[in-house]
């Protein structure tokens, strides 16, 4: 069930002195079960372009399909649509309200019009996927650590059973051993129920580690489209737009500048060890 | 003594029932003992829960000691009447840049601490007009704050703290919501307080890059400070630094894992430049050599 933009463009407060816009003529397709990395600088549309895919937002002008239908047509079930494409927003654990972390997950599905038994049987499910001890389920979700309100938060949605899950920035604030932990899970649900994810990201170390493909937003508009060894190959590009390439990537392209015969598609710290182990001739 | 000193300083936070009866007590901060020297670059690292926020908010009295003591520039903080005093030496920026700017101009933004302080109006208009300098922001002063970037705004609540002429400025996390050039133009405008103006800076941070540059560092566990040394010292320890949910920067994890591998680094290798000139040596050194295959 792919989802296909076509020559979205988006206006805030149009026809005010405040007049802004947002996302200028996007088309783009994705494809079921990608794992896709969103970054640009602040400002740059990345949220006003991921609300468009649930319907958050409206398009001034331009098309979006899910699974071949226009989501704009009067009778098109956008309950239904925000259910199979679940947004977790920033900081989304400030979202939590319930008394006990087990109702907090069951809200959605509740809302989804399940029945108590079912909303209950998917919060189970979700919680134990997030790795949240049963121990924990009926205490409040206030007295949980930065880390895991975050998981609940992140539960929440994944027991409407989306089929799209799109997550903006969920690694903020938390510590590095946390956001290791969050994005293993992201991956971790992506690979065994083949759902499509979009992450939108600050962290272009993460990006590069976890994700296929990646678009890159400037001033409303899509700036590169590709595999992550293929966008950072324009990482002075990037650097021009607030944004960088990993660490790694400028060290492959600095030892190359100085005269080391070094591959320079590296973006991980994996391959950047390959790469140099190859040219001391150590097998890796 | 230095700028910021603590002896065994506990916080506990306690949770009361609806009759006021003690449910729980938890220990935040747990004997903690500090000195830091003025004019020094801190960083402080810590898992989510650690303590570290804690800690900070006593540096400018948002919380005050269970047990121990907190000096700073000499005052204890315990005392009411050094309230004020301690605040005007300490200022503090936190992680929101949008829950921290509260005027509608960035100048009458950065005005309004020595506004509250006194301060004569032409002595506010020379301290606005020094602090926006100071983080690069002066062509930005007449700017609506809703126009400018995360770093920006940061920039602007960093100059806001500077207008009340503190000797220290605590920073909790303030790059966490910012993309790759704010984060940099938010801690090379703050090296600059601390390099130019002498300023002492603490700084909480979850990026392990961002602590290269410190000239010390504290990590801290459930309350107590567990390592402390320069970044070299603690990030030459990953391992142990894992077990405190922290990780090292990513050219530190290259350099350990090409040492495993069998490439001849020093240990604690911080920076790109450092990790490039030791591999172009080794590679120098071994293409000279004729016996390299």
């Amino acid at each position: 069930m792919p989802i296909i933009f076509d020559k979205v463009n988006y206006v805030y407060s149009k026809g005010t002195a405040y007049e802004k816009q947002a996302l200028k003529n996007i088309s783009l397709k994705i494809e079921d079960g990608q794992f896709i990395g969103i970054i640009g600088h602040t400002g740059s549309g990345k949220s006003t372009l991921i609300q468009h895919f649930n319907g958050l937002i409206k398009a001034t002008s331009g098309a979006v399909y899910f699974n071949g239908r226009d989501i704009y047509e009067d009778d098109y079930p956008m309950k239904e649509l925000r259910t199979k494409v679940g947004l977790v927003f920033q900081y989304p654990e400030h979202q939590l309200f319930e008394t006990t972390i087990f109702d907090d997950v069951c809200f959605g599905p509740i809302n989804q019009g399940l029945s108590k038994n079912e909303a209950g049987l998917r919060a189970f499910e979700a919680l134990k996927n997030v790795g949240i001890p049963e121990s924990l389920f009926y205490q409040s979700p206030f007295d949980l650590s930065g880390g895991q309100k975050r998981r609940v938060a992140i539960a929440g949605v994944l027991a409407m059973k989306p089929e799209v899950l799109i997550l903006d920035e969920p690694t903020a604030g938390l510590d590095p051993k946390g956001r290791d932990e969050i994005l293993d899970l992201i991956e971790k649900m992506h690979r065994e129920r083949k759902i499509t994810v979009l992450l939108v990201s600050h962290s272009m170390e993460d990006v590069a580690k976890y994700v296929q493909r990646m678009i890159v937003m400037n001033n409303g508009e899509i700036m590169y489209d590709g595999t992550p060894k293929e966008v950072f190959r324009h990482y002075k590009e990037l650097e021009a737009v607030s944004l960088a390439a990993p660490q790694v990537t400028y060290l492959v392209h600095e030892l190359k500048e100085h005269g080391m015969d070094i591959g320079l598609d590296v973006t991980t710290v994996e391959e950047a060890k390959q790469q140099i182990l190859r040219l001391f001739h150590i097998e890796g | 003594m230095g700028i910021i000193k603590a002896s065994k300083l506990v916080h506990e936070y306690i949770r009361r029932d609806e009759e006021g009866n003690v449910e729980s007590i938890l220990k935040a901060v747990d004997h903690v003992d500090f000195d830091i020297k003025e004019g020094d670059f801190i960083a402080i690292l810590g898992h989510n829960g650690s303590g570290k926020s804690t800690f900070a908010k006593h540096i400018n009295v948002l919380l005050t000691p269970s047990e121990g003591t907190l000096w700073v520039d000499g005052k204890d903080t315990g005392d009411a009447d050094n309230i004020s005093a301690v605040r005007r030496l300490a200022g503090m920026v936190f992680q929101n840049p949008d829950n921290q700017i509260i005027a509608s101009v960035v100048e009458e933004d950065v005005g309004f601490g020595p506004e509250n302080l006194g301060v004569p109006t032409a002595e506010i208009w020379n301290r606005v007009k020094e602090s926006l300098q100071s983080v690069g922001m002066l062509n930005y002063r007449s700017h609506s704050p809703n126009k400018l970037s995360g770093g920006q705004k940061q920039r602007v609540a960093i100059a806001g703290v500077m207008a009340m002429e503190p000797k220290c400025i605590v920073l909790d996390e303030p790059t966490a919501m910012l993309d790759p050039s704010g984060r940099k133009e938010v801690l090379s405008a703050v090296h600059k307080l601390n390099q130019e103006k002498g300023i002492t800076v603490l700084l909480i941070t979850h990026y392990m890059e961002e602590v290269t540059e410190a000239d010390y560092v504290y990590v801290m566990d459930q309350g107590k400070i567990v390592m402390q040394g320069t970044p070299r010292e603690i990030f030459s320890k990953p391992d142990m630094l894992a077990e405190y949910r922290l990780d090292v920067p990513q050219i530190t994890l290259l350099a350990h894992k090409l040492k495993q591998s069998g490439i001849p680094l020093r240990e604690g290798i911080l920076t790109r430049a450092e990790l490039r000139e030791e591999l172009l040596n080794l590679y120098r050194r071994r293409n000279g050599n004729a016996n390299y295959i």
